[in-house]
């Protein structure tokens, strides 16, 4: 019984980190339509970015709550940046272009991002210095620490803010307007350009702040750790219904507990013929069944040819 | 996209290495009547970036300082003077890329070669290396299935699994005295033929095994497979694979309150695991074929050598990429010739003093009698705890390494 409950922790852990990246690619698509598939890179630079300056500051002997806050705030400075900058010299100039044309851009920026940041912080993996010994909690039998507790709450304190954020806000309103249709937003005095580049900014803050948890949680940071962490991200967007919101927020909760479920007994299930190694099959399999029965996924409403 | 910015990278240092031999050339030109000067190229393959880059780059260094060394010692082979050129190539750990390297050589026409790093890299460019006639001396490879393959030019430095595994088995059952484990590996060819050798031998001991898992040499979440174990309750846990994954792992490990020793091969015995474990790696074991570096009968010299050229330390092979260089030079010796067709058949017959200690070859390639070494990691360092010769180490007690 406690190690199910420790393995439903981890998942829900691992799920808040891929909900809160699985926004970014969420609510761009919402709007524009495109998958962004550089969205993960800019997680990794978030985290590598974090790192980078824990490390410094924790070498200067610096109280942990500032590292962490400074860390935090560089992350999102500069993932923020990129995000506005990425938009507006690669997906800007091709609004109007066929809609192959932005999503091979999209990958192209992701492999410039991964290079880029292969040049700056090089090809090894990363340590995260030790900011505190991690604090131990029970519960059920289950053990966990206070910074799964923390990742998990910020994690939803984040997700629900977006939401209200988008229904009740001046620009959550705009966006959902520019969402429904961009032309007659803009005919209504909504500066769309304004929304998308705001949008931008806001996903890469939040994938930002999920780089800083990633390199918390594992201790260590890479240059390719993006790609996985935006695959399966994208998956959990996909598994709630990509450009929903909500949607993003409960494929990703759902993607990390199955995940972690099917690692922890597949093994026991099969009889030994599946290892632990066969969890991403389970979890992409999930996938393929949820969009078999539900093809817009688990909230996503039917929207015709953007499916 | 890789290799594109690398082939600069590697061609300025094929470029140093050759500008440096033009910039000693005129020394012994005062001599009466200099010598015709015979160029022999050697190959060096391992990764020289990606996650293992460290461990390939000294690899290489280890190389490079023993081709310097053989051109400051103006060697005569066959009444030229031998001039050694190195021609490092990056295989990125990647068995694919290990074949195209190795095209690569043979094409470059390398008179021997040092690599791979990786048992996954190794075994299919043998084959490549092979069909060429060009002589392999792997420093690190453990895959037992690399010397396997029937090919007379595949010579390893180092203990391989079936001897590194069980000598693990072995002092998991008489020196921990452990009577569960679990294992797990990687998933590549090092890390799963290293922990089912250990899986095979502990199982023999009559130990339980009561979990198997797998990951992958790209993961850092162990957590799920983690608490798994956890729920198994093992005395140890034993882990096939390298330092990236391996230090992340014991970190995790006591976050999720497990308390079981943790044990695995020459992959995590470096100053990286460490570096990524932090405060987690303090009493992990590792075991690593070859005495303890600073115990190698060549080995103080060598690492003052090695930090006085390159200015850091010894990762971990760079001593056996060392006498890879110098078995071959030795063999060419004998032989009288630079030739690998002349030379390889003196190869099997080594009786070479290195700097790891006496290295001879069995009929297969493999290093005779190559000692194993557990370390522990105590206060943020690798310890030596014993030191363990595979042949003597079935029966009796393993003596306990000088300090």
């Amino acid at each position: 019984m406690e190690i199910f409950v420790q393995q439903i922790v981890n998942g829900l852990v691992l799920g808040s980190i891929y909900a809160l990246v699985a926004l970014g690619y969420t609510m761009v698509y919402g709007i524009l339509g495109l998958i962004n598939f550089a969205h993960g890179d800019i997680t990794m630079i978030g985290a590598l970015v974090a790192l980078t300056v824990a490390q410094v500051m924790a070498a200067a002997g610096l109280p942990v709550p500032l590292i962490l806050a400074a860390a935090g705030a560089a992350a999102i400075l500069v993932c923020a940046v990129i995000g506005l900058t990425v938009e507006r010299v690669a997906y800007r100039p091709l609004r109007r272009a066929p809609r192959l044309a932005p999503l091979i851009t999209a990958i192209g920026v992701s492999i410039l991002l991964q290079y880029s940041a292969a040049l700056v912080w090089g090809k090894q993996y990363i340590a995260m210095p030790e900011l505190w010994v991690p604090h131990k909690l029970t519960l059920a039998g289950a053990q966990f620490t206070a910074l799964q507790l923390v990742i998990f709450a910020l994690a939803c304190l984040i997700m629900a803010g977006l939401i209200l954020f988008i229904r009740y806000s001046r620009m959550g309103r705009a966006m959902r307007a520019t969402e429904q249709n961009a032309e007659v937003a803009g005919l209504m005095g909504v500066n769309t350009h304004h929304v998308i580049a705001f949008t931008f900014v806001l996903g890469s803050a939040i994938g930002a702040v999920a780089g800083l948890m990633v390199v918390l949680y594992y201790g260590i940071g890479h240059y390719f750790m993006g790609f996985m962490l935006g695959l399966k991200a994208f998956t959990a967007a996909v598994l709630g219904g990509i450009g929903n919101v909500g949607g993003a927020v409960l494929g990703g909760l759902l993607l990390g507990v199955i995940e972690s479920l099917a690692s922890g007994y597949i093994g026991d299930l099969t009889g030994g013929v599946f290892g632990s190694n066969y969890r991403d099959v389970f979890a992409f399999l999930v996938l393929v069944l949820v969009l078999i029965f539900r093809p817009s996924g688990l909230l996503g409403r039917h929207s015709g040819d953007r499916a | 996209m890789k290799t594109a910015f690398l082939k600069p990278l590697l061609l300025s240092v094929a470029g140093s290495v050759l500008l440096w031999g033009c910039g000693k050339e005129p020394a012994p030109a005062p001599k009466p009547a200099a010598k015709p000067v015979q160029t022999v190229k050697i190959g060096s393959a391992s990764p020289l970036t990606g996650p293992q880059a460290h461990i390939g780059i000294d690899i290489r260094n280890g190389v490079q300082l023993a081709i310097d060394d053989a051109n400051a010692a103006a060697i005569e082979i066959g009444g030229k003077q031998l001039k050694l050129e190195l021609v490092a190539e990056d295989d990125e750990a990647n068995p694919t890329k290990a074949t195209t390297v190795a095209q690569k050589l043979a094409d470059a026409k390398v008179a021997a070669v040092v690599g791979h790093f990786n048992s996954g890299a190794s075994i299919p460019a043998s084959k490549i290396y092979s069909d060429a006639g060009i002589p392999q001396i792997s420093p690190s490879s453990t895959n037992p299935k690399y010397t396997q393959q029937g090919f007379k030019t595949t010579f390893r430095v180092v203990a391989h699994d079936d001897q590194q595994g069980p000598t693990l088995a072995r002092f998991a059952e008489k020196t921990l005295k452990v009577k569960t484990v679990a294992v797990i590996d990687d998933s590549t060819a090092y890390g799963q033929g290293l922990a089912e050798a250990f899986e095979k031998t502990v199982t023999a001991a009559g130990i339980k095994v009561v979990a198997r898992e797998h990951t992958t040499d790209k993961d850092t979440d162990f957590k799920a497979i983690l608490t798994r174990i956890k729920g198994k309750n093992p005395d140890l846990i034993m882990f096939g694979g390298i330092d990236p994954q391996a230090g992340p792992m014991i970190k995790q490990m006591k976050q999720l309150g497990i308390k079981a020793k943790y044990i695995g091969g020459d992959g995590m015995q470096t100053p990286n695991f460490i570096k990524l474990a932090g405060d987690a790696a303090e009493g992990a074991m590792a075991s690593i074929p070859g005495l303890p570096k600073e115990q190698m009968p060549g080995g103080k010299a060598f690492l003052e050598k090695y930090k006085a050229k390159f200015n850091q330390d010894v990762e971990l092979f760079a001593p056996m990429g060392y006498d890879a260089v110098m078995v071959f030079i030795d063999a060419m010796k004998r032989a009288q010739s630079t030739d690998p067709v002349k030379f390889l058949p003196e190869i099997g017959k080594t009786a070479y003093q290195g700097v790891i200690g006496p290295i001879a070859f069995d009929d297969k390639g493999d290093l005779k009698n190559g000692p194993i070494t557990i370390y522990v990691v105590k206060e943020g360092k690798w310890e030596p705890l014993e030191t363990v010769s595979p042949g003597a180490a079935a029966e009796q007690p393993p003596a306990p390494a000088a300090k």
